[in-house]
């Protein structure tokens, strides 16, 4: 109880110093706190990094049977995608932000793709969700291309046949840690282990 | 499906009706009848089948292509018939050589074998005379040789394991 009353004699203080700071009653070392306390210095790319990766518009595309998951995290409710900024799906590549290869990329379809990540515009990013579009997955023959980052750049994978919608979201996550400029290390590191290969 | 009488019945018609040499055989294994005949006369015994015999074909349910390789002639492409009065259906099936795969088209018969045929061609390469487009129809237009056939190779890439982890060349650098 003790610590909420303490919390709330702030508030009212602040409010108060407000008030006085809209009157014009401020002046002097009070004023100079005041500013300082309200203003948030940063850099320029840091901030526009902070607007990005609060709004990667996915583009509505899908490939294959991963694109069932994939509806289910950028299009419903229950997983709320929403609340990372990334639930407005475009359907023209121009105002996309990220391409979400979910599904297996056949031979006659890469061109298509390539066709559209060149029509969306920078920045721009891509992440290959599932066994089949990082590596072809089980159908390893003719008719598929044995890994979109063939033909693309990818920025994050995604594992799973398919993957859950924790896993993709996770992926997003990632990749708004790329966006920002401070990909963790992954799994080197919680092993300790060295070179930084995977980026986000 | 006719059953095995039934289907001698068939194949005497289409022999007087069409020519001695158009039926080279009949087979009627797990109760599907099977009319094999010769590649030239195909439309001809489709035509038959569809128009003038006495139980008419009046469906044609699929066509599709087989690779028997060791066997010659290899390709065999197969024209399941189905009567939509009668409930039953019956399979015409021929076969052609991998050096020279031409068959006539069927198409003014059933227009349904456009894309069929389309299929045939472009995963085992048979040619179908007479058809008004014939071009790739499910892999890319610029794509060379044909997929399915036996001798084709499987594609995609080396998948490492246990058991070829030794044979894969420098996998690891």
């Amino acid at each position: 109880m003790e610590v909420k009353r303490q919390k709330l004699d702030g508030l009212k203080v602040r409010q108060a110093r407000a008030q006085q700071m809209l009157r014009g009653d401020l002046e002097g070392d009070d004023l100079e706190k005041y500013v300082e306390e309200r203003v948030l210095l940063t850099r320029f790319e840091d901030a526009q990094n902070w607007a990005r990766k609060n709004a990667i518009w996915p583009l509505g595309f899908g490939l294959a049977c991963c694109a069932i998951e994939m509806i289910t995290v950028i299009g419903s409710p229950r997983n709320d995608l929403s609340r990372f900024g990334a639930e407005v799906i475009r359907f023209t590549p121009r105002q996309a932000d990220m391409l979400i290869l979910s599904g297996r990329v056949s031979v006659k379809m890469a061109p298509v793709i390539r066709r559209l990540y060149d029509q969306m515009l920078e920045p721009k990013w891509v992440i290959s969700m599932g066994a089949c579009a990082s590596s072809a997955g089980m159908f390893n023959n003719y008719a598929l291309v044995a890994g979109a980052d063939k033909f693309l750049p990818v920025d994050v994978y995604v594992p799973g046949c398919p993957p859950r919608p924790e896993a993709l979201m996770f992926g997003i996550i990632k990749l708004q840690e790329k966006i920002t400029g401070d990909p963790g290390l992954g799994w080197r590191e919680r092993y300790g282990a060295e070179g930084t290969e995977e980026v986000a | 499906m006719p059953d095995a009488t039934g289907l001698e019945l068939i194949a005497q018609r289409v022999r007087d009706e069409v020519g001695e040499d158009a039926v080279s055989g009949t087979t009627f294994f797990r109760r599907q009848a099977t009319l094999q005949v010769a590649p030239g006369s195909v439309r001809d015994v489709l035509t038959f089948l569809k128009e003038a015999d006495a139980e008419p074909w009046d469906f044609l349910s699929s066509v599709h292509g087989c690779d028997y390789l060791p066997e010659e002639p290899r390709l065999g492409v197969h024209y399941q018939l189905l009567s939509m009065a009668r409930q039953d259906r019956l399979n015409v099936k021929t076969r052609v050589g991998a050096d020279e795969p031409t068959l006539p088209s069927v198409i003014e018969l059933f227009p349904t074998a456009n894309h069929q045929e389309r299929e045939v061609y472009d995963m085992f390469g048979v040619v179908f005379e007479g058809h008004p487009d014939l071009r790739r129809i499910l892999m890319p237009e610029d794509y060379e040789g044909y997929p399915q056939r036996r001798d084709f190779p499987m594609g995609g890439e080396p998948v490492l394991f246990t058991y070829n982890e030794k044979k894969l060349p420098n996998w690891y650098g």
